[in-house]
């Protein structure tokens, strides 16, 4: 690890102050990626910028007809909340899925979002969901957030303060573990809203996407059959020492399918 | 001694320390003017190195020194260890390169040590250590055993031909030829066994300190094997084993990895001499996969010859066995010194097994738990399945039919092992209840509803432990009669304090809160070996058990010279004079003891004892495991359902203890089947599986409840009568699970998984199995 100054942001204006000022800073939440990438000496940032003492960055609650998850609130708590069981049982399943107990508890739904690992189960949850994600400056919905291999919207400058999640008429998030890491080889997000379906797939493109040929059929008939033999192409997918694309492509079809056979 | 005796299932004593943070591991030790080293490691599998820089590095603030291979071969060092007495086909030695700490002119392996910095901090040197400018040519490599011995491979050392380290030949060749003429059937498998890492929870790490004034070197470190290790690096050092001290505090696991001299234990030591400070060093995570020695990786071409019957004639094994780019006493062990388990329990008359060990461009190997015993284990077990799949034979029929019975004992094997005891086919039939044997295919049916394909699998594996060998243990009272008790072992997690306190509660009658157990110094520790190959139990058991009853016998006479009578009985901790109701319990003798009015004339004063024991054979734990598991026909992922084990480890010391053992044995043995694999790139030799988020460990969710039972046969070649049981359950796992999965998979018509059988490769297979069929 190199050297750098550690800042605690008092507020969300401070922390952007800060971001647009200082040389090359860095915010840091629950640090599970950003820490490591420094301990690896992969990353040398000037400076970084606590998210932790902000209070109003913390916290889930349901308000109207959607649940909305505070940058800094760790998975376990998603996990955990009885409100978030309630009203959006799939996102509270697909928290507690995240990496390990240990990961769960320092993580944060900022950090994932703003990370874009290609890997991550939040970009799912996100796009899947119809989710908004709300920074100090704007309003950006998801299908518009992730725009590539750890690449998003997000501007110089901007935090993260919220994830604002539309509630489903139901939803269902199934993910393949990656047997080393936890984290999804694939990871597929189906959610109704009322006569409208949405698929979103993590863990085997370079970023979070959606599978319109799956959602069409489910909106014609919402039925695991609907989908059983929808091949998904392996062209665009990644392969790596794991798990090939084509394998992907095959596990897509097949999560996609279980999840909806799980909702119906 | 009650609860505390042996047999009991006593939890362990150490546990509360190590549990709460107490534990004093190499990292947890700081030395007054302490500096520490930093390893420049090779980018490269195969490259010559064309020029060093180092000056910017030594102008790095903080920097004390920084080493290069120059370094060392001016201080008057030698080469680290290097394995001798094996020779080539030719009958001309082995291939033995010279081995500095750090590359002399070329690097061999990604991660090869090149330059050593000491700096004030870590941080230091390591930001100096990327100030070094090393000009690299870079050299074609092979990392693939199989590839290393192939003519035109890349050579590893330039005057060794074909990179092969040696060859070595076991068994009768004419026998078994005659065996495989006759043969009715004959079934021919190559096994090709992965490379995996040890994945210690404490990395490897030394403090090394040169005390310049007292001309005497102590290396703090992690190892198996105390004076041994003292006894290889003074021979390095080139002075007399009294200059050197070697201390291991406590040791977050080996499985055999810390048992040798690396390279870093050098450069701490050189790092002090010429600083003048203490130097340390700990290996980081990510950096212990490119430095750590890794385990197996060979490639075994094997043949079954049978008759009409199912009765085996003959095993012809050839093997290709890695070595990695340099070797160290013990790194080629595995290639031969437990082929005897190819034999298994069965009665095969001719067997002959041609290894050949072969460098390559990888790290060096060392024993991973079983050295050798897994992997002849899942190449004799899957033969059996293979040949009970030609055969038409159920795979519990055609093992019972071959398997040695007890009456035959001792029974001379077609390989080295000449066992003493068994039961074998009582030990099947007893697990084949436990799993339910019967019943299994009913449950396979109702697995098919659900669209899970499963499968049983059975080993029954053999294999040898405490090789012929010696343990010191001294039992020391202090005047007021608590005892500290020490022996040559090493304990890295296996509980040798427990066992230990154990026995000397039980022979002696001291409670164990008044025993203190003291591994791992050389200074302290009299005489003795270390920890491996499963030989704690029966040698350093052993010693504790004699050096007790020597406390026992003189106290004995101290007792009766007390109470003036002849003769005393001692049981319990205490002893009775005959026909009298006077006692004296242990601690007043040994109280007494340091009175020279109380011992009779002529007797040394105090109760302390001293024990160098040592055996002439080896002993053979035995056992059968049973899983059955269950493939995801979408998705190729493997779940297990159950699992047992009945083993004969001899006499029982610690239940708890045993079963741990097992328990974990098995966790490492299903984790290569199921996942772990150290992958390297075949171009550029680079290591694909450096970190944890690539390289797969089992995690306890993966397991179903491990049913264990002990069915003990005690072997009469110590004086415990216990069989090693530290490598059992990673010899019986792997086999086990192989035979399982194909098994599962056998209805399309599968004959093999090739380990790791991961997902992906499963669903392969299964894919392949059906279009082959349709
Ligand atoms: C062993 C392990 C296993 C894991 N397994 C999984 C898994 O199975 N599934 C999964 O989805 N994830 C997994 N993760 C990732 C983890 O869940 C976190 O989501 C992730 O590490 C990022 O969150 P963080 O709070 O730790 O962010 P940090 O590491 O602190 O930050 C990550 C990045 O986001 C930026 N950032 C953080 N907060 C904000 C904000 N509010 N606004 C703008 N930018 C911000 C930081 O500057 C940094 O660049 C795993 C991580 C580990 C270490």
């Amino acid at each position: 690890m190199h050297n750098f100054n550690y800042h605690r942001a008092a507020d969300v204006a401070d922390a952007s102050g800060k971001l647009t000022s200082l040389e090359d800073p860095k915010i840091l939440a629950g640090g599970m990626t950003l820490l490591p990438t420094l301990k690896n000496r992969l990353a040398a940032p000037s400076d970084l910028i606590d998210l932790a003492a902000i209070a109003d960055l913390k916290g889930v609650s349901v308000e109207g007809d959607e649940v909305v998850v505070r940058a800094m609130t760790p998975h376990a708590v998603v996990a955990a909340s009885a409100e978030v069981q309630k009203a959006l049982p799939a996102l509270a399943q697909l928290a507690g899925n995240i990496g390990d107990p240990a990961v769960r508890h320092r993580g944060t739904i900022g950090g994932s979002v703003a990370n874009s690992d290609p890997a991550a189960d939040y970009p799912a949850g996100c796009v899947g969901l119809d989710a908004t994600i709300v920074t100090n400056k704007r309003k950006i919905a998801a299908d518009d957030f992730f725009l590539g291999l750890f690449e998003t919207a997000l501007e110089e400058g901007e935090v993260i303060t919220s994830v604002r999640f539309k509630i489903p008429t139901r939803a269902h998030y199934m993910k393949f573990r990656h047997p080393a890491s936890g984290y999804a080889v694939v990871g597929v997000m189906v959610a109704q809203y009322g006569s409208k379906a949405r698929v979103a797939v993590t863990g085997a493109g370079p970023c979070v996407f959606r599978l319109s040929e799956m959602e069409a059929a489910l909106e014609k008939s919402f039925a695991p059959s609907s989908i059983a033999n929808i091949k998904v192409s392996a062209e665009q997918l990644m392969g790596d020492i794991h798990c090939s694309a084509e394998y992907r492509a095959h596990l897509i079809t097949v999560y996609a399918r279980r999840a909806v056979e799980a909702m119906v | 001694m009650g609860e505390f005796a042996i047999g009991q299932p006593v939890t362990r004593f150490e546990d509360p320390r190590l549990l709460r943070g107490g534990g004093r591991y190499v990292d947890d030790l700081a030395i007054p003017g302490m500096l520490f080293g930093q390893v420049l490691r090779s980018p490269h599998a195969h490259a010559k190195i064309k020029s060093i820089d180092i000056s910017r590095a030594k102008a790095a603030p903080g920097v004390a020194a920084v080493l290069v291979n120059e370094d060392w071969a001016t201080s008057g060092f030698g080469d680290l260890p290097r394995a001798e007495g094996k020779k080539k086909r030719d009958g001309s030695p082995m291939y033995r390169p010279h081995f500095p700490a750090l590359a002399k002119d070329k690097v061999r392996y990604v991660g090869d040590p090149v330059a050593f910095v000491v700096a004030e901090t870590v941080e230091q040197a390591q930001d100096a250590a990327e100030l070094i400018d090393v000009d690299y040519e870079i050299l074609p490599c092979v990392t693939s055993v199989a590839l290393g011995s192939e003519p035109g491979a890349p050579l590893v050392w330039d005057d060794c031909e074909n990179n092969i380290c040696f060859v070595h030949l076991e068994g009768n060749k004419e026998k078994t030829e005659e065996a495989f003429a006759k043969a009715d059937h004959i079934i021919k498998k190559r096994f090709v066994i992965t490379r995996v890492t040890a994945a210690t929870m404490e990395t490897r790490g030394s403090i090394g300190h040169y005390d310049k004034a007292a001309d005497r070197y102590t290396i703090y470190t992690t190892l198996q094997r105390a004076l041994n290790f003292r006894e290889e690096l003074a021979e390095t050092l080139n002075i007399p084993e009294s200059r050197l001290r070697v201390v291991a505090g406590d040791i977050g696991g080996s499985f055999g990895m810390k048992s040798g001299v690396f390279n870093e234990v050098g450069l701490v030591l050189l790092g002090s001499k010429v600083t003048g400070r203490p130097v340390k060093w700990v290996c980081t995570r990510s950096e212990s996969f490119i430095a750590d020695a890794h385990g197996r990786d060979n490639v075994s071409d094997a043949e079954m010859a049978l008759d009409k019957n199912g009765m085996f004639m003959g095993l012809r094994v050839r093997n290709l066995v890695n070595m990695g780019a340099y070797t160290q006493p013990g790194t080629d062990a595995g290639a031969f010194s437990n082929l005897g388990t190819l034999a298994g329990v069965y009665l095969t008359p001719a067997i002959h097994v041609d290894v050949t060990a072969v460098y390559t461009n990888t790290n060096i190997m060392r024993p991973f738990r079983g050295n050798g015993r897994p992997e002849a284990a899942f190449v004799i077990e899957r033969l059996v399945d293979l040949a009970a799949d030609e055969l038409g034979i159920d795979p519990a029929e055609i093992r019972r039919r071959n398997m040695i019975p007890p009456e035959k004992m001792p029974f001379q094997t077609g390989l080295s092992f000449n066992l003493d005891c068994g039961e074998f086919e009582q030990v099947l039939d007893q697990s084949l209840e436990m799993v339910d044997y019967k019943g299994f295919e009913a449950r396979r049916a109702e697995a098919r509803k659900r669209g899970k394909l499963r499968g049983i699998g059975m080993s029954y594996t053999i294999e040898k432990a405490a090789a012929p060998g010696y343990e010191g243990a001294e039992v020391r009272f202090d005047r007021t009669g608590s005892v500290t008790v020490l022996t040559g072992a090493v304990t890295q997690g296996q509980g040798h304090e427990t066992v230990f306190k154990q026995i000397v509660s039980d022979t002696l009658g001291i409670h164990p809160d008044e025993i203190h157990y003291l591994q791992g110094d050389t200074d302290q520790v009299f005489f003795g070996e270390g920890t491996g190959g499963s030989r704690t139990a029966a040698l350093g058991g052993s010693a504790v058990t004699v050096a007790t009853g020597k406390v026992v016998d003189k106290a004995k006479k101290i007792a009766a010279h007390m109470m003036g009578v002849d003769e005393v009985d001692f049981a319990e901790g205490v002893f009775t004079a005959r026909e009298t109701n006077r006692t004296l319990s242990m601690k007043e003798v040994a109280r007494a003891a340091m009175s020279p009015k109380n011992i009779p004339q002529g007797m040394e004063l105090g109760l302390n004892a001293t024990a160098a024991y040592h055996t002439t054979k080896q002993n053979y734990p035995n056992g059968c495991h049973i899983v059955e598991l269950e493939i995801d026909e979408d998705t190729g992922q493997v779940e297990m359902d159950r699992y047992v084990v009945v083993d004969d480890v001899g006499t029982v010391l610690n239940p708890l203890l045993l079963k741990g053992q097992i328990i974990g044995g098995i966790s490492q043995g299903v984790g290569q089947m199921l996942m772990e694999h150290i992958r390297f790139d075949p171009q550029d030799g680079q290591n694909l599986t450096g970190s944890f988020m690539d390289y797969a460990m089992p995690h306890a969710e993966i397991f179903p409840h491990i049913d264990i039972k002990s069915h003990s046969v005690p072997t009469k070649t110590n004086i415990l009568g216990v069989k090693g049981a530290g490598e059992a359950g990673c010899v019986g796992a792997l086999p086990a699970v192989a035979n399982a999965l194909v098994d599962a998979l056998s209805h399309l018509g599968v004959k093999h998984v090739e380990m790791p059988a991961t997902p992906e490769r499963v669903w392969r297979i299964m894919q392949e199995a059906k279009a082959g069929r349709a």
